[in-house]
């Protein structure tokens, strides 16, 4: 079993680091895994994506046309990439910057405004965080209590960020299941 | 032992450190600066030598005047930086020194691109530098396999006294995959001082060395580089490496492909196979010494009827796969070369173009 | 009777290649002088260039590399980064140091690396047949400057010396001549403190030798000292330029 996620948005939303703790915890689980980023000129305040490839077999390809899932937080990318999600995967949408759907009907679209939580919770810089508990909760990719940890290990070592974008995981995993 | 999740340029980095190479000189560029940021933090922390040089060109020369004082040394760079470095690179061969070089490539030509390439593929096997000059050149597909083969690379280098080339298509370096640091590929240095300039009062000796590789007699020339030829007739013989995929099949088309590519190519074989069409593939793991007998088995199988080279380039190892396959099949080329790596969905689009309705 | 004078150690007994008047035998004993004197010949590491010296390891009898045009530095850095213990030395012309191998010298210079470089400044690409050099005079003709070297066309030469002297990083960086035994008497002064503060570890240590080549300069040996003394040394002034003694912390 292979499934796929694309996150996307503006280079500084944090999409890379929430592909990379959702690849981390893929490997915990033994499962097999792979991080491939976009790393064109883009990187550095346009568009960034990274896709993250998890299965219980080894990965043939790491290029991925068509992700199982995707997490997206601003409009470009949505307008972009809706179209190449597969039918039946999640689409979590940061409607805090996104006031347009994806237009399909074909997929569970989530739309959560991430970025009004993580202010709430103290730093807008931990709405990817909030965005991946959302998805996490709502695709069941991984059990959620190992993306917990690896939030742990990402910002164990500084003590205020750690309980911001703990609180930020788990009020992105309620706002999923609303 | 646990494995760990790693970005390809930082494994490169560490699996150095782990076969005990000690000593790297590098210059920046995309996409593979991050070997250089991972290693001015860790090579303190083992005791070992990082150092930032002025130009591409000056770090083949560091590398150069360490290598051929004995020590293991390593240098990573992208396609127009191994250009530059392509110049000492010959000096390398020429003055029969061990040294890895690591390109991470781009596109290409001049500055090209950023973005995933295997253009240098011409340059790595047949051009890398003037005059009689040839590497052992690995091609890994995975981040766990480039691990590996920096790993192995080291004592390769010192097996012949010859750089080993580790190329790596952008991909390799970018992604982050699980990767382990096998205990077993760690080797002591061989002993070098037969020949290295390492100071007559560290071998404890009355004779000293010397590391040239001019030769000015022609004779003594000549002989110099029989004795080279020698060493690529030995890797020939000994260093072919290469894996297959679905061989066992009676397959009408045979992919040779490699790096990031040739995992591109076993998902469209994968699907292709549920959909009753049998592809195989011959992937190299070593492009030079090239797998021709191997390829040219593959291609002779009965069922098959045309061979497919799938690259991320315009067509160059295309030319070693004609060589291999003597005309027996037609050869054909798929590929981009623009840094848009095919997905699987193109290979088999450009698969099945050659399959009669 | 005891004997008073004898061929250093640490120089072979191979007859050199050069010219008749080249000076580069000179500093050839000069640098093995220094070398036997401070008892280091059994962990030095010399690095030829190319040029007319390209086979000075010919005349030396401890380990050398050959490096390509120019680069002798880079190498030289490598050996020293990875080997401190060993001395390192590049004996480099001025084609070869001041033209391809700029980029080279200077950042080695900079960084402050631990060899010593010896710089054969007479003028003209030597080896292959007296080409114009980044130091040839002005109205100084060669193969390449058949009217005398235009200074409006090509720039007045590089004053080496001064230019590294320049750098902020404390260096030893000194030019002497070797075109008459006072000079040569200076000269291997310098080169022995070169080598000293390497031995010391202290910092990058730079001696640039004014010479001669009579054979591409069309000259008797003798006349091309005179030339040497008349035209060079005004342009080329001797003595040490900077000490790391000398640099104050700012």
């Amino acid at each position: 079993m292979q499934s796929e996620v694309m996150f996307a948005g503006f280079g500084g939303q944090g999409v890379l680091l929430s592909g990379k703790i959702l690849a981390e915890a893929a490997m915990e689980k033994q499962l097999e895994v792979a991080w491939v980023p976009s790393y064109g000129p883009e990187m550095r305040g346009g568009t960034a994506y990274c896709t993250v490839v998890i299965s219980d077999r080894p990965i043939r390809s790491p290029i991925i046309r068509n992700p199982m899932h995707m997490v997206v937080m601003n409009r470009p990318s949505l307008e972009k990439f809706a179209k190449m999600v597969k039918p039946g995967g999640v689409i979590l949408v940061n409607s805090s910057l996104i006031p347009i759907t994806s237009g399909r009907n074909d997929v569970d679209e989530l739309r959560v405004p991430v970025m009004d939580i993580a202010t709430n919770v103290g730093d807008v810089r931990s709405a990817n965080i909030v965005a991946l508990g959302a998805f996490v909760a709502r695709s069941k990719i991984i059990d959620f209590e190992l993306i917990r940890q690896m939030v742990r290990k990402e910002f164990g070592k500084k003590e205020k960020s750690l309980k911001i974008n703990l609180a930020a995981l788990e009020e992105g995993r309620k706002a999923a299941s609303v | 032992m646990s494995k760990v999740l790693m970005k390809g340029n930082e494994a490169i980095g560490e699996a150095a450190i782990r076969a005990g190479c000690l000593n790297y000189f590098a210059y920046p560029i995309t996409p593979q600066s991050e070997v250089a940021e991972y290693l001015s933090r860790r090579m303190p922390e083992v005791g070992g030598v990082f150092l930032q040089g002025e130009s591409e060109v000056a770090v083949s020369y560091m590398i150069f005047g360490a290598a051929a004082c004995g020590e293991r040394v390593f240098t990573t760079s992208s396609s127009p930086g191994i250009s530059l470095m392509s110049e000492g690179v010959s000096y390398i061969v020429g003055a029969q020194c061990p040294a890895v070089f690591v390109n991470i490539m781009r596109g290409g030509p001049g500055l090209g691109g950023i973005l995933p390439s295997q253009a240098d593929y011409l340059q790595a096997t047949k051009g890398i530098g003037h005059g009689d000059c040839r590497l052992l050149v690995m091609v890994p597909a995975s981040v766990q396999e480039a691990v590996e083969m920096v790993m192995m690379a080291f004592p390769l280098a010192e097996k012949y006294r010859n750089p080993v080339m580790i190329l790596g298509d952008g991909l390799i370096g970018q992604m982050m995959e699980p990767v382990t640091f096998p205990d077993h590929l760690k080797t002591p240095p061989s002993n070098k001082n037969d020949w290295a300039t390492n100071g007559m009062d560290t071998r404890k000796s009355k004779t000293r060395n010397l590391v040239k590789s001019l030769y000015l007699d022609p004779e003594a020339l000549n002989a110099h580089n029989l004795r080279l030829k020698a060493k690529y007739d030995r890797m020939r013989e000994e260093e072919i490496r290469y894996e297959t995929y679905n061989t066992d099949t009676d397959y009408q088309i045979l992919i040779v492909s490699y790096g990031t590519m040739s995992r591109v190519c076993q998902s469209a074989i994968d699907t292709l196979k549920a959909k009753k069409i049998e592809v195989a593939l011959v992937r190299p793991q070593n492009v030079f010494p090239f797998p021709e007998q191997a390829v040219l088995e593959a291609a002779s199988k009965s069922s098959c009827r045309h061979v497919l080279s799938v690259e991320m380039s315009m067509g160059q190892m295309i030319e070693d796969i004609q060589r291999s396959v003597q005309g027996k099949r037609p050869v054909h080329w798929y590929g981009k070369c623009g840094g848009d790596v095919p997905t699987p969905e193109e290979v088999m689009e450009a698969v099945e173009k050659l399959i009669p309705a | 009777m005891a004997k008073t004078f004898s061929r250093p150690k640490c120089l072979s007994e191979q007859e050199t290649h050069y010219c008749p008047g080249c000076t580069h035998g000179i500093i050839h004993r000069l640098v093995a002088e220094a070398i036997d004197d401070l008892q280091i010949s059994g962990r030095t590491v010399g690095i030829a260039p190319v040029g007319c010296a390209v086979l000075c390891y010919n005349y030396f009898t401890f380990d050398f590399q050959e490096a390509a045009h120019g680069r002798a530095p880079a190498m030289a850095t490598g050996i020293k980064r990875v080997r401190p213990d060993l001395i390192v030395f590049t004996y480099q012309g001025d084609g070869d140091l001041a033209s391809i191998g700029m980029g080279e010298i200077v950042h080695a210079a900079n960084r402050g690396e631990k060899f010593t470089t010896v710089f054969v400044n007479n003028t003209v690409y030597g080896m292959t047949g007296g080409q114009m050099a980044p130091t040839t005079m002005p109205n100084q003709k060669t193969t390449t400057s058949p009217f005398g070297r235009n200074v409006e066309e090509v720039g007045m030469p590089i004053r080496v010396a001064e230019l590294l002297a320049s750098l902020a990083t404390p260096a030893y960086i000194s030019r002497q001549a070797a075109i008459s035994p006072k000079y040569i008497v200076r000269a291997k002064k310098a080169i022995r403190q070169a080598f000293q503060y390497q031995v010391e570890k202290r910092c990058f240590s730079f001696v640039e030798v004014i010479s001669t080549c009579p054979t591409n300069w069309g000259m008797t040996p003798a006349d091309a000292l005179k030339w040497a003394e008349k035209t060079m040394i005004p342009y080329y002034p001797l003595g040490d330029l900077k000490t790391p003694e000398s640099v104050k912390e700012e």
